[in-house]
């Protein structure tokens, strides 16, 4: 019975999982992104410039990400004529860039003080040793700090990517139909509880094959000794 | 703008009160959830060095799976899935069924459930830093299994993990505002009704997304603050800057 269910509802279950997925992968490398002059601005010597950046990194890791989603959601509405005004209202007008936009917002915070911590890691010898032998700053950046930050990141990383997967499925509350958002519509028609064991499996599923590829490529990529 | 200040006020017509009123329950599921999550964590994470390989299997199993399932699906299954069990157990007695589960506490206990998934691993990181020498040592002047792992490892362990612990709690007091989606009447749920009758989402959503800021900031304080009583008494945990 319970694997009749699952036949019965493949491309409803398929077609809720791309769009789990298109979530993720349209969030993420606009997180990533977002991300770069949001570190970049963390290590920033000026107050005016580190501040704001700490006030974005404190409010958008100090809050749910379920408020945040209502609040770009349905806050955007009282601004249509502004928002419209700047040509930015397709944005808001619907539920999958807003989830997008939310999830890349919230995810950038996350990841720009993971990155910022791997950078601030990174041993002072080896910048001086760099220096010492005479590189200039924007070399001993990318040859040295980064390769090595980009090892320290890495693990850290993947959780922030498995968290995305997870935090994907609030965009069922805005009234997207991903796999949560599909599996509970599923539910509304047949009250077969089977369904959510199966869905369940399907995100199990989903950051297992992650996890196996991002330590294939950890292995592949980070081979170097440590220092 | 004093009409909008004026929608947040104690009394008439304000939502102050009613907000207050969520933030309580919203602290409650939380500290119903904790004790759940700490215990259970623990328990997983003993588990996982039983000398039993299905324990240990089972172990695993269980923490990988809440680890991997979103928050959201645990709580519809577990809700979902306890209403159909009682009602199942009812007509099997012969009761006349009308006793639905408490959303807040099948909300607790699914958040509490995927507390201790994580704190598994921040228990089983602290247990080996404890070190084998402290339960031989504890072994050895014939203590008990249990009294040393109750008077000697894990006094030290709960040192260990306390910073990672602390770092749960801040996620799981975010996480609690999904139990509004079972209509309970947390903070995240009056937000939604104030948003419903006032047509102000903007302004309650950001007020919510403060009020969780300052949960979460006053939180970390107070972690920062035990993190450095342990290390050196309170005295010096008050007078230190931070």
């Amino acid at each position: 019975m319970g694997a009749n269910l699952l036949v019965e509802n493949a491309s409803a279950l398929i077609e809720g999982t791309l769009l789990t997925l298109a979530l993720v992968c349209t969030a993420l490398p606009l997180a990533g992104l977002l991300a770069v002059p949001l570190t970049i601005g963390l290590g920033s010597r000026s107050r005016l410039i580190r501040g704001p950046v700490r006030a974005y990194l404190a409010f958008f890791r100090g809050s749910p990400l379920i408020a945040q989603l209502f609040l770009v959601y349905y806050g955007a509405g009282q601004f249509r004529p502004t928002l419209e005004l700047l040509g930015v209202w397709w944005v808001f007008r619907d539920a999958f860039p807003c989830a997008v936009l939310t999830f890349a917002l919230n995810s950038a915070a996350y990841t720009t003080v993971l990155v910022r911590g791997a950078i601030n890691a990174v041993p002072k010898g080896q910048i001086e040793a760099a220096r010492a032998l005479g590189l200039p700053s924007g070399r001993i950046a990318r040859h040295v700090v980064l390769p090595q930050a980009a090892r320290l990141a890495f693990p850290g990383y993947g959780n922030e990517v498995v968290l995305m997967i997870k935090a994907s499925a609030l965009a069922t509350v805005i009234t997207l139909f991903d796999l949560m958002g599909t599996l509970r519509l599923i539910y509304s028609k047949t009250f077969d509880l089977t369904i959510f064991v199966w869905g369940a499996l399907i995100y199990i599923l989903l950051i297992g094959t992650f996890r196996t590829v991002a330590n294939l490529i950890e292995q592949r990529l980070f081979c170097w000794p440590k220092v | 703008m004093t009409d909008l200040l004026s929608l947040l006020s104690w009394g008439g017509g304000g939502w102050g009160r009613l907000l207050f009123q969520g933030l309580l329950v919203t602290l409650g599921v939380a500290a119903m959830a904790l004790p759940i999550g700490l215990v259970g964590g623990l328990l997983l994470a003993l588990g996982e060095r039983s000398d039993r390989m299905t324990l240990r299997w089972f172990c695993r199993l269980w923490k990988t799976a809440f680890q991997a399932i979103p928050e959201l699906l645990t709580l519809f299954v577990l809700y979902l899935g306890i209403a159909k069990a009682i009602s199942g157990l009812a007509k099997l007695v012969g009761v006349a069924q009308g006793w639905t589960p408490s959303p807040m506490v099948v909300g607790a206990l699914a958040l509490g459930l995927v507390f201790a998934s994580f704190a598994a691993e921040v228990w089983r990181a602290a247990l080996d830093g404890v070190g084998r020498g402290q339960s031989d040592g504890a072994r050895s002047i014939g203590l008990s299994k249990v009294q040393a792992l109750r008077l000697v490892i894990l006094p030290q362990a709960l040192q260990l993990a306390l910073p990672g612990l602390g770092n749960l709690w801040v996620i799981l007091l975010k996480d609690t505002a999904l139990v509004s989606i079972l209509a309970v009447p947390d903070l995240m749920r009056q937000i939604n009704l104030a948003v419903a009758s006032t047509r102000e989402p903007f302004l309650f959503y950001l007020v919510a997304c403060f009020i969780y800021i300052a949960l979460t900031t006053v939180s970390e304080r107070l972690l920062r603050l035990a993190t450095a009583r342990q290390r050196s008494g309170w005295v010096a945990a008050l007078t230190e800057r931070g």
